[in-house]
This record gives C-alpha cells, sequence and structure tokens, in this order.
C-alpha cells in the first residue's frame, strides 16, 4: 500500500493551470522528490496535498484514504513551510507541544515525548530556548521535530534548506537523509535544487510547467533522461542543437549548427528532418581522436579547477564544450589544439526543448 | 571635528520634538503639580502642602466621578477590542491589496471632522426630536418620540465610536507583520479555528492589543466633549470636575490636583492591567 498517492490531480486558478494532471504514488518509508524550476507548481501540489488548497479534479489519498473533503487540521500529514514558521511567541518546548496539545493528549505524556523528539534530533535540554536564540540549522531541526512528535503518516518539506548558507545545507542535506532513515517516515520533498534531490531521494519527479516529466530513482533520470527538459536539469550537459539528418537502426546523425555533423542515439520521438538538441555529459567525454561524428575538434579555452569536478573548456567552432577532467592530467595545454571523442550510444538526442 | 558636526546636527533635528514635549508636556505638568500643592490660607497667601489632594479624596462625588470614568473607560477600552479586532483582522489579512488602503482610509474618514462635529452628528440623530426617534414614530413602531441621548449606553457607544480607529491601527500593523505560513503551520499541526486564534493570533497580535487599549483607555479617560454632550447633565465625567473647578469655580489649586490624581490613577489602572494580564511594556510596546 502507498502512503501518498495522487491521481490526475489538476490545479487551475482561473485560466491559469499550475498543475495538471498529476499522478504519484510513494510507497512506505521512502524519500520522495519533486524537483523543478521556480514556480512550475511544485508549492501548489504540497498545498493540495496538505490540504490548503482544493484540487480542480483528481484525487488524493493517504494510506489507502481519500482526503480531498478533510479540512488540512484532520490530515495526517504535516509540513515543513519554506521558511519554517516556528511560533516566534512560543518557546522551542511549547512549539513541539503545540501539535499534542491539540490533540488533547495527557500532560505527563507531553513533556517525555518533546524530550524524546528533541534528543532524536540532536539538541535535547532545549525545550526553554527561544525562537531567536536559534541558529539557522536548529530551527530546522525544530521545524522537523515539531512535525515528527505526531508520528505523521507524510512529512511535506517545501524547499527547507533554502534559506541556508551554502555549507550548511551541504550538510543539512546529510542530516535529513539520516533523519528520514532514523524515523522511518515517508518524506515528500519539494527543491528546485537538483543535488538535493539526487543525493537525498529514493525516487525523483521531475516536473516542468506543471505536469510530470519522469519518475525514476535518480540514477535513472542521471543515466536515461525521458525528455530535452529532464536531460538538460539533471546533471549537467552539452547542448549542441541541429537538425535530424536521417536514422539507421541504433544509430542517428545529426547536423549540428554552425557546422559538423554528430552521431547518436535518439531518445524520444524525433523523426528526421525535425529541430533537435544532442546532449553530451561533461564524464561521457575524454580528450583523445574518435571516429567521424563521435568527436570534435577545438581549442583549449581554459581549465576550470574544482576537485574532483574540474572541467576542460573546448571551443569548437561555436560552441563551447565542458569536458570533465578529474585528473587535471595535463593532457592538453591552454590554447592547443584538441579534440574531443565519446561512444555514440552516449550522445542522446531529443527534441529541441522551446526556447 | 566631523564627529561635531554629527553631534550638532543630532541637537537640531532633536530640538522640535524636545521643544514640544519640553514646553507644551512636561512644563504645564510640573505647573500643575506644583499648584496642586498649594493652600490657600488667605487672600492671595499660600501654604505648600496636601490639602487640596486631602479634600479630593474627603469628598465621595468625587472620588466615585473618579471611579465610575475609569469603569467606564475600561469597558469602552474592552468594547473597541473586541467590535475593532475583526476589522482590523479584515484589514490586515483578508482584504486584497488593493481594497486594503482604500479600507484603512474609510476608517479615518471621521478623524477628518473635529470632534465637536461628530458629537453634533451623534445628538441630530438620537435626541427625541432626531432622526431616529421621528422615523420610528413615522413607522408606527413607537406610540410617541423617545429621548435616546443622555444615558451611559449613549455616552459608551459614542465614546467606542470616537476612539475605536486608535485600536484598529496599531492592531493592523502588528497583525500585517504576521506571516500566512503561521496560520498554516496552525491548522497544519492540528489546531481548530479557534486553537489557531486562541495560541496563535492573539499571543502575536498582543504588541498591537496592548498598545491599543493603552491609547483608547488614557484618551477615553481624558475625554471631554463626548461625555458632556452625549451624557449632558447625567454623565459625571471626571474631566468635567475638573472644568468646574478651573472655569467655574476659578480654584486651580483644587482643579491642578484634580488633574494629577486622574494622570495617576490611569496610569495606575494601565499598569494594574498589565500586571493582571501578565503583559509587560518591555515585551509588548517595545519590541522591535
Ligand atoms: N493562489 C494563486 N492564485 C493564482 N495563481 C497562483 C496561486 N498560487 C500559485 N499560483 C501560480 O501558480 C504557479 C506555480 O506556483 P508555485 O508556488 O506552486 O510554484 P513553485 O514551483 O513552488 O515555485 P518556487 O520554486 O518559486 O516556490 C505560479 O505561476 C504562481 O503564480
Ligand atoms: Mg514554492
Amino acid at each position: 500500500m502507498y502512503d501518498l498517492s495522487c491521481a490526475s490531480v489538476t490545479k487551475s486558478f482561473g485560466s491559469f493551470t499550475a498543475v495538471r494532471d498529476v499522478s504519484l504514488d510513494i510507497p512506505s518509508g521512502s524519500f520522495f522528490s519533486i524537483l523543478g524550476p521556480s514556480g512550475c507548481g511544485k508549492t501548489t501540489l504540497m498545498r493540495m496535498i496538505a490540504g490548503f488548497e482544493t484540487p480542480t479534479s483528481g484525487d488524493i489519498a493517504i494510506k489507502g484514504q481519500s482526503v480531498v473533503t478533510l479540512p488540512p487540521n484532520k490530515r495526517n500529514v504535516k509540513m515543513v513551510f519554506q521558511h519554517l514558521a516556528l511560533f516566534p511567541m512560543m518557546t522551542v518546548g511549547e512549539n513541539i507541544a503545540y501539535g499534542l496539545r491539540c490533540r488533547k493528549e495527557p500532560k505527563s505524556e507531553i513533556a517525555p515525548k518533546v524530550a524524546r523528539v528533541l534528543d532524536r534530533v540532536g539538541l535535547p535540554g532545549s525545550q526553554d530556548k527561544r525562537i531567536d536564540q536559534l541558529s539557522g540549522g536548529q530551527k530546522q531541526r525544530i521545524a522537523i521535530a515539531r512535525c515528527m512528535v505526531l508520528e505523521p503518516d507524510v512529512l511535506l518539506l517545501d524547499e527547507p534548506l533554502g534559506a541556508l548558507d551554502l555549507k550548511l545545507r551541504e550538510h543539512m542535506k546529510i542530516e535529513l537523509k539520516q533523519l528520514q532513515h532514523q524515523f522511518e517516515t515517508t518524506f515528500l520533498y519539494i527543491t528546485h535544487d537538483q543535488s538535493e534531490a539526487l543525493v537525498m531521494s529514493d525516487n525523483v519527479a521531475v516536473m516542468n510547467a506543471g505536469r510530470f516529466e519522469q519518475i525514476g530513482p535518480p540514477k535513472a533520470l542521471y543515466d536515461a533522461p525521458a525528455s530535452g527538459f529532464v536531460a538538460g536539469f539533471v546533471g549537467d550537459s552539452n547542448v549542441l542543437p541541429g537538425r535530424l539528418a536521417e536514422v539507421k537502426g541504433d544509430e542517428a546523425r545529426v547536423e549540428v549548427e554552425g557546422g559538423g555533423t554528430v552521431i547518436g542515439r535518439v531518445a524520444d520521438a524525433s523523426k528526421p528532418g525535425d529541430a533537435v538538441e544532442v546532449f553530451l555529459r561533461p564524464e561521457a567525454l575524454r580528450i583523445g581522436a574518435g571516429g567521424e561524428g563521435t568527436s570534435l575538434s577545438g581549442t583549449v579555452e581554459s581549465f576550470l579547477f574544482n576537485g574532483a569536478s574540474s572541467r576542460i573548456l573546448v571551443r569548437s567552432g561555436a560552441h563551447l564544450i565542458e569536458v570533465a577532467d578529474p585528473e587535471q592530467s595535463g593532457a592538453a595545454a591552454q590554447g592547443g589544439a584538441v579534440s574531443v571523442a565519446w561512444t555514440a550510444e552516449k550522445a542522446r538526442i531529443f527534441a529541441r526543448r522551446p526556447s | 571635528m566631523s564627529r561635531d558636526a554629527g553631534r550638532l546636527s543630532l541637537i537640531l533635528l532633536f530640538m522640535p520634538f524636545v521643544l514640544w514635549i519640553g514646553l507644551l508636556i512636561i512644563l504645564p505638568q510640573l505647573g500643575i503639580g506644583y499648584y496642586s500643592l498649594r493652600e490657600k490660607v488667605g487672600f492671595n497667601q499660600f501654604e505648600f502642602g496636601l490639602k487640596n489632594y486631602v479634600d479630593f479624596i474627603g469628598e465621595p462625588v468625587y472620588r466615585n466621578t473618579l471611579l465610575r470614568t475609569a469603569w467606564m473607560s475600561i469597558l469602552v477600552t474592552i468594547l473597541a477590542l473586541i467590535a475593532g479586532f475583526p476589522v482590523a483582522y479584515y484589514i490586515a489579512k483578508i482584504a486584497k491589496e488593493r481594497s486594503r488602503a482604500a479600507l484603512f482610509l474609510m476608517c479615518l474618514i471621521p478623524l477628518w471632522v473635529s470632534d465637536l462635529v461628530r458629537a453634533y452628528g451623534w445628538i441630530v440623530l438620537l435626541r427625541e426630536t432626531g432622526v431616529i426617534s421621528t422615523a420610528l414614530v413615522k413607522m408606527g413602531i413607537i406610540g410617541q418620540p423617545v429621548e435616546m441621548l443622555y444615558n451611559d449606553i449613549t455616552v459608551v457607544m459614542g465614546l467606542v465610536y470616537t476612539v475605536i480607529l486608535f485600536m484598529i491601527v496599531p492592531l493592523v500593523s502588528t497583525l500585517q507583520g504576521m506571516d500566512d505560513a503561521l496560520l498554516e503551520a496552525g491548522y497544519n499541526l492540528g489546531g481548530s479555528r479557534l486553537t489557531v486564534f486562541r495560541r496563535i493570533i492573539v499571543p502575536y497580535a498582543m504588541p498591537g492589543i496592548v498598545s491599543g487599549c493603552i491609547i483608547t483607555f488614557m484618551l477615553t479617560a481624558g475625554s471631554y466633549l463626548t461625555p458632556i454632550l452625549l451624557g449632558g447633565k447625567n454623565s459625571s465625567w471626571f474631566t468635567e470636575q475638573i472644568y468646574n473647578q478651573f472655569i467655574t469655580r476659578y480654584n486651580w489649586e483644587s482643579g491642578s490636583a484634580f488633574g494629577v490624581s486622574l494622570l495617576v490613577f490611569t496610569s495606575f489602572v494601565v499598569w494594574a492591567g498589565l500586571r493582571l494580564t501578565g503583559q509587560s511594556l518591555a515585551t509588548t510596546v517595545a519590541k522591535d
């Protein structure tokens, strides 16, 4: 059984459709992310699940029970808000006890529960602190504790790391994943940061303009994107626009704008004559000679050092191509002529995205 | 050099404020305090002493008028809070951005006419030969004209109407600072409407509630025109007693003592109110 499932959920504001025909099923205890650019409807979807918006059509079920007619305070999904929304006039302990008191739990049980959940998020004994005395990361953990103490069926998180600085964000990514393991609760996580989604999730849905483009484990999205949007949004890619010239069996030939041809695999329904884009991941490229259609020649423009994700920038005609170069081995010299090669199955061809 | 210049401009900036406070508020208060401590012992002969205050406390009419004024003012404050809160909440949280300014302006319009004109407006409506009474007779709902002026209900109503704006403005400004996500979090964690109101909205609005209540209470207790015009002889408002001492009886010493007593007593009521509700100025009004 699924902890949360949405069936063809649509939400329109007037003539504008913010969420269009979205379906998803989240198995119990898993970490599910929705990844998409700003304004694609992620928050709207989450607010429908929490009950703050009513779907225009479609159904939302929690543990198999439809909840569309339930008010927000009767649904057992808890939400960590984008700006956390901790109650500033209450102490940490009162913030966490709020939900328990709403449920009319006996006083004698509330205090030990609060203490236990604070222990689990690594902030034991901070019941009497005021909210403004906490650091960003501590607030984050209190916001999660405030929800987890209620043992929800699903925890919704709306870009909770957005307000933190980069260093803390990296740290909280790992910590969130550990907390999810610890509580064994289903997490539905919203983000526009692909690295957050890839690192933490069991499954990721990539959302664009109100609809889901692809749902799958992070590795599947990365290795086998289903559309040009997913290929461009998840991970880094070199994109070469062109026109599909011919398809022969597996292999397809693309005439790249600005000269040259590239051989790759068509990954969607593009037909000869269509405007297409060729996606090449930096780590699928290597410096060295290759065959006709699986290599480009150019000059080394610069070296971008970034530890394990260091890059070489190669200029080939009008295109600037990023080649992964973790070793910084010195196979090429700045300004020198090089050839960049790949294998045909690593060059993915998708219909041109509307720009 | 530049520090001196900075200090000079600071002094110049504060000058009008300091002059205003000093000349119009502190100096007259000191004068009144000084007058209230003078005892008349003969023609143009004075001694210092507390006789004016002893007389004030010894006379039950004065005492009772002061207590009555305080009670009525508390009642007006509570009614203004009850009536003003939903209005403020609507303006701050529910109204659309565009209509918000218009609504706020509508609350301000009564201030554009003077106290006196507003009070006469009520009189035109409520007196025996006034609009309401006449209309009711015409419609046959009542047999003969009724006098709706000169009773406590009218006075309280008129005062609430006069001061409610000073309750609404601070409430709107605190409520506007409240993030809607707090309310949603309140519901999401299982709170009912009542719980969210009691445990989130009211505590959040507390600075506005406290400052609104203090302003309305002080304004009401010190008001003169509305209670006199709407309440007539029956109003027994304390400011009327002060007026009588100064103007009718030309007894400045005792009038000053009355004025100081009013200030001290209303300040005490505010202090007691804060203590009773467990609030302090530092955590509410003075909070960032
Ligand atoms: N109440 C509303 N009325 C009208 N339009 C709305 C409403 N709420 C959201 N929208 C529109 O729906 C679209 C999606 O909004 P949403 O907040 O879901 O985006 P998002 O994916 O969460 O973006 P972000 O990453 O910036 O938070 C936006 O274009 C927004 O303008
Ligand atoms: Mg959002």
